[in-house]
């Protein structure tokens, strides 16, 4: 089977978020930055699960600048086979999707996984956006997922329950947690990471369709009321007559 | 010109989340002009209908023939939609149904889509920016958006939605579409009739100070005499107390219940990302100095097993007196 996953970089979750450039922009100094957990965690493990259990290959695409290099060589040290990276600036989920729907088209993937959403756009686009610009089907936020022959069998958690989907291959998915259990690369993945291919293309260049126009940030809350443990009675008082929430 | 939203139906019955884009598209139209189509699909049954009504929407679509959730299906259903009802603006729940259709929507039309919306679109000055948030909860971002159709995603919660007796006109829709390939096999409705996370209102929330799974009880107790729905941090979820799907933070869900109650959570950066929505928090902790409290509006300093137990019976008492 052939996997592709997409692998995107996010601020490690300990991040102190402030913006530049009149609030229009992240601020990126002193931050360290990671896979995207979802990307990792999820999608990055069970490709290389099913790829263990019924062979095949694990192909990493990225749509960033050289900066993205790190976050792509822990992916390889994982275990992903091979990497891309698509040499380009994203601009929001549709270009990202635009440009990973241009290099995967007819390179015959039968897998294509990506994490539920980014932890600093948490958009949870370019999944179902890749789906639609190649025709395949699309899982959002799966929790479980099997292959037999070239059926996707997906398990989704919904607001009313569980819901089991079955697809044909190829498909998209967007895995969430439940899918695998994060790993830690060992010192020799680490090794081989250094040699493994990390091919570059150039972008076949798309618009945004939105713009971030500004960022802020929460206002912060005000004093906290403290309330005596042994009067913890009073509180429901107060939700009901201050905070008016019952 | 119309406002169009699609809503979603499990099983014939049409979710929460749903009436909220509904109130939701309302707002919308009455800023940007036209009316409030609602678009929905399978057995759903007429006091469902009749709600979308009530919430805002002036006509109702329904396709009676489809009877499952289906990525490709909906989409191709939504796309037919907007053609006919000349929409403008299309609303979705930020929920996997629209995690799935409204992503596809967006790349079928060349349609701008805002994710997670958490404020009616600001239209001065014939823009339109649309708040969600980012970082997990973290901040917000303001998105323009200046494709001619436009698509909105609502995040459940952040707004409440209010009913008229307005009532709407029913059509059946049954374009020609091409039909997708994934099937639902199964459907499994939680059991009892707890509340799903990510719309409730109310929601009680623990972590590892509860100091194990057995002594979920006092949690679940304080969550039913409230009509809450229960959560969890996570490390709880990660070492399988509780099911990954109550985990709330940076790598779980966000949510922005109008009350959240957290015992034994020390309020980890991570954490706050997925709760900071919450219109109003309270925080049982035995540590006085763990962080949690910098984030709450209401604090008591105390053993969870204690305060739970007496929060609860102080419900039940309000409860009867109300």
């Amino acid at each position: 089977m052939k996997i592709l996953v997409c692998i995107s970089k996010a601020p490690d979750t300990t991040t102190k978020i402030s913006f530049t450039d009149n609030d229009t922009k992240f601020n990126e100094e002193n931050v360290q930055f990671i896979v995207n957990p979802y990307d990792e965690w999820y999608a990055l493990v069970r490709g290389l699960e099913l790829k263990e259990a019924g062979g095949g290959s694990v192909t990493t695409v990225t749509v960033g600048g050289s900066d993205h290099d790190p976050i792509i060589r822990k992916a390889l040290a994982i275990g992903a086979d091979n990497a891309v990276r698509i040499n380009t600036e994203p601009q929001d989920g549709y270009t990202v999707a635009k440009e990973i729907a241009a290099y995967a088209e007819g390179k015959d993937y039968d897998l294509i996984l990506l994490g539920k959403e980014t932890i600093n756009y948490n958009g949870s686009q370019v999944g179902g956006m890749l789906a639609e610009l190649m025709g395949l089907p699309y899982v959002s936020v799966a929790s479980k997922l099997d292959v037999a022959g070239d059926t996707a069998t997906v398990e989704q958690d919904i607001p009313a329950g569980k819901q089991v989907v079955e697809g044909p291959l190829p498909i998209v998915i967007s895995c969430a947690k439940g899918m695998a259990e994060q790993r830690i690369p060992n010192m020799r993945g680490i090794m081989a990471a250094r040699t493994k291919p990390l091919e570059v293309v150039e972008p076949a260049g798309a618009a945004p369709l939105v713009t971030a126009s500004k960022f802020s940030l929460p206002e912060d809350k005000g004093e906290v009321k403290m309330i005596d443990a042994e009067n913890a009675e009073s509180l429901i008082e107060l939700l009901h007559n201050e905070a008016k929430v019952i | 010109m119309s406002v169009l939203v699609f809503a979603n139906a499990t099983e014939g019955k049409i979710a929460k989340a749903a009436y909220e884009a509904i109130f939701y598209a309302k707002k919308t139209a009455e800023k940007t002009g036209g009316n409030v189509t609602a678009l929905t699909y399978g057995s759903v049954g007429e006091e469902d209908l009749k709600k979308l009504g009530n919430y805002g929407a002036s006509k109702v679509l329904i396709n009676k023939n489809i009877s499952d959730e289906n990525d490709q299906t909906l989409t191709n259903l939504t796309a037919a939609a907007v053609e006919q009802e000349g929409a403008k603006t299309v609303i979705f729940s930020f929920d996997p149904a629209g995690k799935a259709i409204a992503p596809r929507l967006s790349a079928k039309l060349g349609a701008g889509l805002v994710a997670g919306a958490i404020t009616l679109p600001e239209t001065d000055g014939g823009k339109f920016i649309v708040r969600t948030n980012v970082f997990s909860g973290k901040a917000f971002a303001d998105y323009e958006v200046s494709t001619d159709v436009k698509i909105i995603s609502l995040l459940p919660n952040s707004l409440k939605a209010e009913a008229t007796e307005d009532e709407a006109e029913i059509a059946e829709f049954t374009p020609e579409i091409s039909q997708g390939k994934l099937k639902v096999k199964e459907l499994k409705t939680r059991s009892g009739d707890g509340i799903p996370l990510p719309e409730a209102e109310l929601v009680v929330s623990a972590g590892r100070g509860l100091k194990g799974p057995d002594n979920w009880g006092i949690v679940e107790n304080l969550a039913e005499a409230l009509g809450a729905a229960t959560a969890c941090s996570r490390p709880v979820s990660d070492i399988g107390w509780r099911p990954h799907h109550e985990h709330v933070g940076q790598t779980g869900i966000a949510i922005r219940p109008n009350l959240y109650i957290a015992a034994g959570i020390s309020g980890a950066i991570q954490h706050l990302a997925g709760v900071n929505g919450s219109k109003v928090i309270v925080v049982i902790n035995t540590d006085p100095e763990a962080p949690f409290f910098k984030a709450a509006d209401y604090g008591i300093v105390g053993d969870a097993f204690e305060v739970l137990p007496r929060l609860t019976e102080a419900v039940k008492k309000f409860k009867a007196a109300n």
